[in-house]
């Protein structure tokens, strides 16, 4: 008791006890949640019954049909594309506002910036599909412009419109990190680069971007990771081409009544997101590791070798494994070899 | 500000992200139902209408969440009476909301009907207490987020000083710690309400008959004759989160200033 009570009264007793409230209010709601999900993914579901014998069956349907294939890849697809394409515009913003903005300026840049995120983000999306429709502003203009003759029709109702959506709700996640790390930059680091003979395009290329690095790599997780799994989006502009996952989970759960196969759904994409990504920032390491020792070319040859590798196995996989353990030894064997980088390839210069 | 190509970028880039938001209003004065450019008309001949049924609307959430108990279908709002503008016979039996509605809109299964008529066991009430606890949790890390700044900007020595004769931290709470990040947790307060107010997925996935406004805004998407409504409606939200925001960022530039602190960013 008496050490109990000396614990509790201790710095770190005290910070503990304050922050224990919160603490086991968010782990309790992620946490149980969590749990049923996993727990229901063992389950099976007959109409409205719910079958509580263990199985893997729903693990073993969800590996094996191809349609919930060709859906997780697609999300995978527009959650890269999204953040390629938000990471790209986001970075000259970020740079302009570290660089180009007065000091006094950088919040009220910043401030304007966070306002369309924090509306409603139903409405946001439901005003693109205003705006990329056949005969919204974006065609109006570009035909009154003389442009085009006929509307375009590929920007609405398919993946295009999509990734055109993510890319606008999630540009202040990307913007806020990158801005953060280019803030922190040492400015007389650039000016030493430039005193020393580099040129402007140069500094920006071996100190900024380096430097820069670890808040691009913020940004790409808080962009992809978020997006693979959006229903509102794909609901509403993405029309058939663009179903992503989550609406297939959503459909199995109040549409057809099987609450374990969108728990299975669930559970599978949410390991599949982390393994994809803990593969992309170890390859990224090893590459770049590889950029530096070996030369450019050397980087690039692994890199287009591995992907290479990865499509054989999953196009000559299925006939000769079966869809599920194609799937899984493929995760397995990704995923040793990421934490054989983790341990082995030394962080590089950009800190990754 | 130098770099000209960087500035048009970023302003351009500014004018995207403002896009959705500029054009809310233009479509909300717009008299087709139809929404397109040119634009039919510019009257305000039609604001009042739809302004006057997104007061029904709003009025019937707040209805929905404190009467606490199940609809009859003769409290809905025109829109879940069925395309064809007239009420829907009065079952008299719950369980059948539900078909009754997916039977009147003009899309089979509308998410939003099945929302409101999903015969469940639990009322409107318990359903409202999951996502506010599930809103709670969402907003947790923002509050977390705003209150840090408030208190790394904090000048440590006035809790010290103020600590010094009684050597009790309790005591100082409320005399000098609070009214020094007053403005953080007021920020913080008008974030979640903001969050709470536009959060989207957590209330759809829990409502059940009991929407909120977005719950609600979802299931009327599917109606196209009632567009200038949506538009109606969603510029009250966006106005309201934009002066729930800027009021908030005054209360943390306020708590800024008083801490003596030179500005360093938004909320995030």
């Amino acid at each position: 008791m008496n050490a109990l009570t000396r614990a509790l009264r201790s710095e770190g007793g005290k910070g503990l006890t304050m922050v224990s409230p919160p603490l086991v209010y968010a782990l309790l709601l992620l946490a149980a949640p969590l749990a049923t999900i996993i727990l229901f993914s063992f389950w099976t579901q007959n109409f409205l019954e719910i079958d509580r014998t263990f199985t893997i069956a729903n693990y073993a349907e969800a590996l094996s049909d191809p349609l919930y294939r060709e859906l997780m890849l697609r999300s995978l697809r527009i959650s890269a594309s999204v953040t390629a394409v938000t990471v790209i515009l986001a970075f000259p913003v970020a740079y302009f506002i570290s660089f180009h903005v007065r000091p006094d300026r950088k919040s009220l840049w910043l401030f304007l910036i966070t306002i369309p995120f924090w509306t409603s983000y139903l409405i946001r999306v439901f005003l693109w599909r205003v705006i990329l429709a056949f005969d919204g502003p974006v065609n109006g203009t570009l035909i009154g412009l003389g442009i085009i003759d006929e509307p375009l029709t590929f920007i609405l109702y398919n993946v295009n419109a999509v990734v055109i959506t993510l890319a606008h709700a999630f540009a202040p996640f990307a913007i806020l990190p990158i801005f953060v790390s280019l803030e922190k930059i040492d400015r007389s680091l650039l000016e030493a680069a430039r005193d020393l003979g580099e040129s402007k395009a140069m500094t920006f290329l071996r100190v900024t971007l380096p430097l820069a690095m670890p808040g691009v790599l913020a940004a790409v997780l808080i962009v992809s990771i978020p997006t693979v799994g959006d229903y509102v989006t794909p609901r509403l502009v993405g029309g058939s081409g663009g179903t992503m996952i989550a609406n297939m989970i959503y459909a199995q759960i109040f549409d057809l009544n099987d609450r374990p196969m969108g728990a299975t759904l669930a559970v599978l994409a949410m390991a599949i997101v982390a393994l994809t990504l803990i593969w992309g920032i170890s390859r990224l390491r090893f590459w770049l590791w590889l950029a530096e020792g070996w030369g450019l070319w050397a980087a690039l040859a692994a890199a287009l070798a591995e992907i290479a590798a990865i499509r054989a196995f999953f196009l000559l996989g299925p006939a000769i494994l079966g869809a599920p353990a194609t799937v899984l030894g493929l995760l397995a064997l990704a995923t040793l070899g990421s934490v054989l980088i983790f341990v082995m390839v030394p962080k590089g210069r950009a800190g990754i | 500000m130098k770099a000209r190509p960087l500035t048009l970028f970023a302003l351009l880039y500014l004018f995207v992200l403002y896009a959705p938001i500029l054009l809310l209003p233009l479509f909300a004065f717009n008299d087709g139902t139809v929404i397109a450019f040119p634009l039919q008309g510019f009257t305000l001949g039609m604001v009042r209408p739809p302004a006057g049924d997104a007061g029904a609307a709003f009025g019937h959430a707040q209805f929905a969440d404190h009467r606490g108990e199940r609809l009859a279908p003769g409290d809905l709002p025109r829109p879940f009476r069925g395309a064809r503008g007239n009420a829907l016979p009065v079952s008299g039996q719950g369980g059948d909301h539900g078909f009754h509605h997916a039977a009147a809109g003009p899309a089979g299964g509308d998410r939003c009907d099945l929302a409101s008529g999903r015969a469940d066991a639990a009322g409107p009430r318990k359903r409202l207490w999951s996502i506010i606890l599930g809103h709670t949790l969402l907003c947790i890390p923002f509050s977390i987020a705003i209150l840090q700044g408030s208190f790394s900007n904090m000048d440590q020595s006035l809790e010290e000083a103020a600590d010094r004769p009684r050597r009790d931290a309790v005591l100082d709470l409320p005399a000098v710690t609070l009214p020094l990040v007053a403005p953080g947790i007021v920020a913080s307060l008008l974030i979640c309400f903001t969050i709470s107010l536009d959060e989207f997925i957590i209330a759809f996935f829990l409502s059940g008959n009991a929407p909120t406004l977005p719950v609600y805004l979802w299931g009327q998407l599917r109606f196209p004759a009632r567009l200038p409504m949506i538009m109606a409606l969603g510029t009250i939200l966006v106005v309201l989160s934009i002066l729930l925001l800027i009021v908030a960022e005054t209360f943390r530039r306020r708590g800024l200033r008083r801490a003596g602190v030179k500005d360093s960013g938004g909320f995030l």
